[in-house]
């Protein structure tokens, strides 16, 4: 195997080259069978996984990772969110880690060689109500002490950023203010996910598809089988096999739990479905991201002309990723409430992920009580934005063994402190 | 939509109802020690499986009542008849069962 430090060149003459010759588009990740042992294994191949895989081996050298999913990569939340990224949160954690983020996605297309489609085309948040607009101007008073580019904007502006929206007084839920955060946008998700894979399987990494995590091996620990605190982690079981290895990194989404289980821990999440729609394509019309807290709805156009709707999530925890008539129909009366002259767009499809939602609203991440089990869970509905710093984060907490400051207000310990960090404001609905 | 089994009204759509989470006993404040209150005020079981849940039927009868729900095929099975007192513990929920 040849190994490469970086990803093949995408070029122009390239894709001229193979169309005119109609040959055969190489393989852009390896199938590589499964070793029996690894430095680290990172169960999840979401954007997540993908992106601590590569930044252990492009910032660390740690090069024996494996990354196994138990679909293919990116097929869980990191397919089905709707690929809105900002960083106007409430906290100055939530701030300063959202807009480390958002750089990185701002230079990703170049650093991977790969387009992504970042279309920085700014994001409105809606407020309906008198709190609601306080809550922004919180938000922005925040933001600004941070330099991230956010402020509170009144109707006639809203007005001239998304012509579409109804801003006049008279209906139900009359839009009083917005907070105006430009450098908010879109990103093509699957694109990410590919751009991770690439890269990393460049380095070496190993990446399984249809690998199921089926136990967690430790020894050591206080509950049955050596598991629970106090335990150390040596393996994990797989649908395809048995590996050795030191350390697992849990980058799972609605599995969590499940996975953290296998491990002996509980933690504290429950995972409910969040449901989104997408139309039929139109022209231009809407140049930003809207988003209504009130109203539970984040509208977005795509390049295609489709309008993407997401919701909150479902109001009691499942697994199961039915559509509801229930959100149909609340989305469809919001979204005609923000713009009636959407009322003859059809819509295409309707989808489901699942999301892992915290008491505080904010991740789990960085070291267990089980030694060599990491965390980087909790995503609730804001993991896709987050996704390229928390693989840069956990791969630093893997490989220099102590947790980036960036990284420690989210640590699992904060529920044994109770020093919460309270996002429900501005990451409960609002993306 | 989802309906929901409540003992005193009949099924129910859910948006009738709140949810009110995994069904857990609190611990005794007066013995309990921090790590037990912390597990009881915050930690999940989560099962991809059989979970034994409250609810509160607001727009209804308003009253509170535990079922069990299967948190993938969203079946629900024997809501224990009021003032029960035999609920099964909690650690059955952890098994997937079909």
């Amino acid at each position: 195997m040849i190994r490469r430090n970086r990803a093949a060149r995408y070029s122009g003459a390239g894709l001229l080259w193979r169309g005119v010759r109609n040959s055969n588009w190489p393989r852009v990740w390896r199938e590589p069978s499964l070793k029996k042992s690894y430095d680290a294994v990172v169960v999840g191949g979401g954007v997540h996984g993908l992106a601590t895989a590569y930044y252990l081996a492009a910032n660390h050298g740690i090069t024996n990772v494996a990354v196994l999913d138990k679909a293919y990569l990116g097929s869980g939340g990191s397919g089905r969110n709707t690929a809105i990224v900002r960083s106007n949160y409430l906290t100055p954690e939530g701030v300063a880690f959202y807009d480390r983020s958002l750089d990185l996605y701002k230079t990703m297309s170049a650093d991977l060689n790969l387009n992504v489609m970042f279309s920085e085309r700014g994001h409105l948040t809606l407020a309906h109500t008198d709190s609601a607009v306080r809550t922004m101007r919180w938000r922005a008073e925040v933001n600004k002490l941070q330099n991230i580019d956010s402020s509170v904007i009144g109707p006639d502006e809203i007005k001239k950023i998304a012509p579409s929206l109804d801003t006049s007084p008279s209906t139900r839920y009359p839009i009083l203010a917005a907070l105006y955060h430009p450098p908010g946008g879109t990103i093509r998700h699957d694109a990410v996910v590919w751009a991770y894979a690439r890269a990393a399987d460049a380095y070496g990494v190993d990446m399984h598809q249809k690998t199921e995590v089926i136990d967690i091996v430790c020894e050591g620990g206080d509950g049955p089988d050596g598991k629970g605190p106090g335990a150390k982690v040596t393996g994990v079981r797989t649908s395809r096999g048995d590996v050795s290895t030191p350390v697992v990194i849990n980058c799972t989404a609605g599995w969590a739990g499940l996975i953290a289980a296998m491990a002996g821990l509980r933690l504290p999440i429950t995972t409910h479905p969040l449901q989104a729609a997408v139309t039929e394509p139109v022209k231009v019309f809407l140049p930003t991201v809207v988003v209504s807290g009130s109203l539970h709805v984040y509208v977005s156009q795509t390049d295609r002309g489709e309008l993407v709707f997401g919701a909150s999530v479902d109001p009691f925890a499942t697994y199961d990723m039915r559509g509801t008539l229930d959100f149909t129909e609340e989305l469809a009366g919001h979204v005609l409430e923000l713009m009636p002259a959407v009322s003859q767009m059809r819509l295409l499809r309707q989808w489901a992920g699942l999301c892992d939602i915290t008491p505080d609203y904010s991740p789990v991440m960085g070291f267990t009580p089980v030694e060599g089990f990491l965390c980087d869970v909790g995503w609730g509905t804001y993991g896709f934005k987050a996704g390229p710093v928390s693989g840069e984060q956990m791969a630093e907490c893997v490989a220099e063994q102590a947790t980036p400051e960036l990284i420690s207000p989210f640590a699992l310990s904060r529920f044994d402190s109770g020093v919460l960090v309270g996002e429900k404001g501005a990451a409960a609905v609002g993306h | 939509m989802l309906l929901v089994p409540c003992p005193y009204c009949g099924p129910r759509n859910s948006a009738d109802l709140s949810y009110q989470g995994e069904a857990s006993r609190r611990p005794d404040p007066t013995s309990t020690t921090p790590g037990e209150w912390r597990d009881y005020l915050y930690m999940e079981h989560n099962p991809a499986g059989w979970l034994r849940e409250n609810w509160y039927c607001s727009s209804g009868c308003r009253r509170f009542f535990t079922v069990e729900r299967h948190t993938v095929t969203s079946e629900f099975r024997e809501p224990p008849l009021p003032g029960s007192k035999t609920p099964k513990p909690l650690a059955d929920t952890e098994e997937t069962e079909s």
